[in-house]
């Protein structure tokens, strides 16, 4: 069994006339978390995007647990194990926090454990769980969009920036949560702008720029490396959270 | 986000303004005819609502699917006329629940090809639906009146169904209130299978954000499907309900229907079935209490009540959100 659960080879993507990806190379090992990092513009969103189906890779292959899924629609990369967060959250805020858990679950359901297990990470989600979820807070609806991706047990999880617009303390909650996922040994792909965050979590990282990798490694060497910093993301990454 | 009200207020805020300016029998008879009218304009509506709500389908063949409805009850009823014209409310009620199955089963299955044949090819294109939906409504029409011939079809109610009942010393018409309890029932049926089931929460789910339903691990193209022909079934229905009110069937009875559907989808939000239900009484009601106060402005009284509705509230009293 190869160490590597998703890897991408070559990948390039066209969004109209846009060549926005040229060649993505990059692996997430299993059980680890993987931050993929770059500047605005770099192409994260397209890549976890294209990894999930919803654009079409035009080129390049992408592999799940050995199996090819560049050609598979989004359900079938999903039902595969495949959990996603989008930036959007894509919360249905019409449904209850209850439904909204509750779509993301099989024939099982809500159990008790699978709730118990939520509401230790997300305590927030219980006081509100027969809420619409377009009254929660910021912090609440992307607790819920992480609450949805894990309430079963997932393969990999597809985080795409979790802190954007959040408070500091609701950050603090969020990587205490990562962390807690981490012991559970999850391997997780998170796109992540807040280097408090990032540092926090993360195992491995990719740095993307212009539609490419241009660097992989430990995370704990890029944060250690402020020169690498400047030059991989053009400033330190203390003054980019 | 505090619960909004106001919406919720308007349908009783109308009955209740009508009451001083007719007096009560007058006001009764009106209000009933009205919730009636609403209730069979509701099951004309319901399934285009849905259709859009889900899949930004602007389907303006959505009228030849209460056509056929229409044509499949003159079809059904005629060889049961005796049971039409027997003094039985089981044999008329057989009547009227046997043409309301088959047209239901009939439009539900033409819409399943026509969504395969003609929608498919033109999600995410707004103008190209319309022009083939368009087409769809004018060819339908055709077939219409190659397969029923041109000339217009009576289509008498049951024999039961006729007549008026006493209610409050107001004459309250029977058929009347027999569209409205299914009108209700259908409603009340919606409402359940979108609140309880899991097939209606990811509708809903679906109203809001296919991408993110498709993210999960369903398969919306299904769904779409399944939503489409219980869209034209349900037209189907309200084309019975239709004809046996007017009494007369022709191929264009579904197609006049559109531009008020229309209103009452705009008036209700685009997509919410509780929204069309709600247009659709208002529409009902208004035609009624200004026919009566001001006969001479009541043709555009429902255009009237939509402008009214949409400076108020620009995407109607339950826009969903997407």
């Amino acid at each position: 069994m190869s160490d590597a659960l998703l890897t991408l080879r070559g990948v390039e993507t066209r969004i109209g006339r846009y060549h926005i990806l040229h060649g993505v190379d990059f692996a997430a090992r299993r059980g680890r978390v993987t931050m993929l990092l770059g500047r605005n513009g770099a192409g994260k969103t397209t890549t976890l995007r294209t990894v999930m189906g919803l654009w079409r890779a035009s080129a390049g292959t992408i592999e799940f647990d050995g199996r090819r899924i560049e050609t598979l629609g989004t359900p079938d990369i999903a039902r595969l194990g495949i959990a996603y967060v989008p930036e959007t959250m894509g919360i249905f805020s019409q449904l209850t926090v209850r439904e909204n858990l509750l779509l993301a679950t099989g024939r099982d359901g809500l159990t008790e454990e699978r709730l118990d297990r939520l509401f230790a990470l997300f305590p927030a989600l219980k006081e509100r769980f027969a809420v619409p979820a377009g009254v929660l807070s910021g912090g609440q609806k992307q607790m819920l969009a992480i609450g949805r991706a894990i309430v079963e047990p997932r393969r990999l999880l597809v985080v795409d920036e979790p802190t954007k617009g959040l408070a500091p303390a609701v950050i603090q909650q969020l990587i205490d949560a990562f962390q807690r996922l981490k012991q559970s040994e999850t391997t997780i792909l998170l796109v992540e702008q807040n280097f408090h965050m990032a540092a926090s979590v993360g195992d491995d990282v990719a740095v993307m720029d212009d539609g490419r990798i241009i660097h992989t490694g430990a995370m704990a060497d890029l944060v250690a490396d402020e020169a690498l910093q400047h030059r991989l993301l053009g400033l330190s990454l203390a003054l980019h959270q | 986000m505090k619960r909004d009200w106001a919406p919720h207020a308007v349908l009783p805020a109308l009955i209740l303004i009508a009451l001083p300016a007719m007096g009560a029998t007058n006001w009764l008879v009106l209000t009933v005819a009205g919730l009636a009218m609403g209730a069979m304009l509701f099951l004309m509506a319901a399934g285009l609502t849905l259709i859009f709500g889900l899949m930004d389908v602007l389907n303006f063949a959505h009228g030849a699917f209460i056509t056929l409805g229409a044509y499949v009850a003159v079809s059904v009823a005629a060889p049961l006329i005796g049971w039409s014209g027997a003094e039985s409310w089981g044999l008329n009620l057989a009547v009227f629940a046997l043409a309301i199955a088959v047209a239901a089963a009939v439009s539900g299955a033409v819409g399943w090809g026509f969504e395969r044949v003609i929608v498919r090819g033109v999600y995410g294109a707004p103008l190209r639906q319309i022009l083939v939906t368009m087409g769809g409504l004018i060819v339908a029409q055709q077939l219409f009146i190659a397969l029923w011939g041109a000339d217009a079809i009576p289509l008498l109610k049951p024999k039961m169904f006729s007549g008026s009942i006493e209610l409050g010393g107001a004459a309250i018409e029977k058929y009347r209130l027999l569209a409205l309890a299914l009108g209700l029932a259908v409603f009340a049926a919606l409402h359940l299978v979108l609140s309880r089931t899991r097939v209606g929460l990811l509708v809903r789910a679906g109203v809001e954000n296919r991408e993110m339903v498709e993210a999960l691990g369903y398969r919306i193209r299904r769904l779409f499907i399944g939503v489409f022909v219980v869209g034209t079934a349900l037209a189907g229905i309200g084309g019975v309900t239709w004809a046996f009110y007017q009494e007369l069937v022709t191929a264009q009875i579904g197609g006049d229907m559109t531009i008020l559907v229309f209103i009452i989808l705009i008036i209700g939000g685009l997509g919410s079935v509780g929204g069309s239900l709600v247009g659709a009484m208002l529409v009902g009601l208004t035609a009624n209490y200004v026919g009566f106060l001001a006969p001479t402005v009541s043709l555009g009284s429902n255009i009237l009540l939509m402008v009214l509705i949409l400076l108020w509230r620009p995407r109607g009293l339950f826009p969903v959100a997407h």
